[in-house]
């Protein structure tokens, strides 16, 4: 249904309407910035090194609001995290299917920006994740640092918060 | 004067109150996209084989209660071993007892071939 996402077409027309509809998002958006539960879900080196030692108490991903859950259905965020091969890539893609809306996806490190060390001579790596599944945040890195992870987590949340309701209405059914 | 079950009643109903009006507001505010992918059973990020509501063997329930008729045997063991020589005679006797009646138990299970695998 998603009734608020239709609705700012047709107050935005009336004179002043603008005011509620931009109110509306700066607060939907708020909330969905400042709680980005992201899916516990690491394929290679990355996730041991640069998301672990990010997740822990040093670098901590909860000051942002951010928890990992098990499962994507309570899930907005998947950080695809070390060398993604075309076997793990069609599971990939399922849970990315299964997470609800919205959903965002950080691509971490060189391996699932763009098949990392992996891009020449390889039968069995998938060159880059943004193949199967549109990607919001790039990190550079073999493995990136955790302070690149949670820079990549400040853009992301920049980006919530530019985004607007008429927007979700085109792409809603 | 209010009865002290009003203030249960009146919790079940905020409650209740607090589900349907955080669901109300969900289905407003989410945006709302379905695909068939996102319908099925998660498993782990594979298709799932089968329908999630299986049925399980009754067989296992027999051993499920035969194991905790022994479980429980245990608890009682643990603390009573620990206090042994404290406790004494009295003790031993009534806890040779207390076995005695698990082993009749068994040998009752034993024979109503509910140890073997049909």
């Amino acid at each position: 249904m998603g009734i608020i996402s239709k609705l700012p077409a047709y107050v935005e027309r009336v004179p002043g309407g603008g005011i509620m509809t931009t109110s509306a998002e700066k607060f939907l958006n708020w909330s969905r910035a400042s709680s980005i539960w992201y899916m516990l879900f690491g394929l290679a080196c990355c996730a041991i090194e640069g998301l672990m030692a990010t997740g822990a108490s040093r670098y901590d991903f909860d000051r942002f609001g951010m928890i990992f859950r098990a499962s994507p259905r309570q899930a907005d965020l998947m950080i695809v995290a070390g060398t993604l091969t075309h076997k793990m890539a069609k599971r990939v893609k399922i849970l990315y299917d299964q997470m609800a809306e919205p959903k965002y996806v950080i691509s971490m490190g060189g391996c699932a920006n763009r098949g990392g060390p992996f891009y020449y001579d390889s039968y069995s790596v998938l060159k880059g994740v943004d193949k199967i599944i549109p990607v919001d945040v790039y990190i550079p890195g073999c493995p990136p640092r955790p302070e690149s992870v949670l820079e990549a987590c400040l853009k992301l949340q920049d980006k919530i918060k530019k985004e607007k309701l008429a927007d979700w209405a085109a792409s809603t059914d | 004067m209010i009865g002290n079950f009003a203030y249960a009643g009146i919790w079940v109903l905020v409650a209740i109150g607090f589900v349907v009006i955080t669901f109300f507001f969900a289905r407003l505010i989410r945006p709302q996209r379905p695909n068939p992918t996102k319908s099925r059973n998660y498993e782990c990020g594979e298709f799932p084989l089968s329908d999630s509501h299986l049925q399980y063997n009754v067989k296992y329930y027999l051993f499920a209660l035969i194991f905790v008729i022994f479980d429980v045997e245990v608890v009682f063991l643990f603390p009573w071993a620990a206090v042994f020589r404290a406790l004494g005679l009295f003790a031993f006797i009534e806890m040779l007892v207390f076995l005695a009646i698990l082993i009749f138990g068994l040998i009752y299970a034993w024979k109503k071939k509910a140890l073997q695998w049909v």
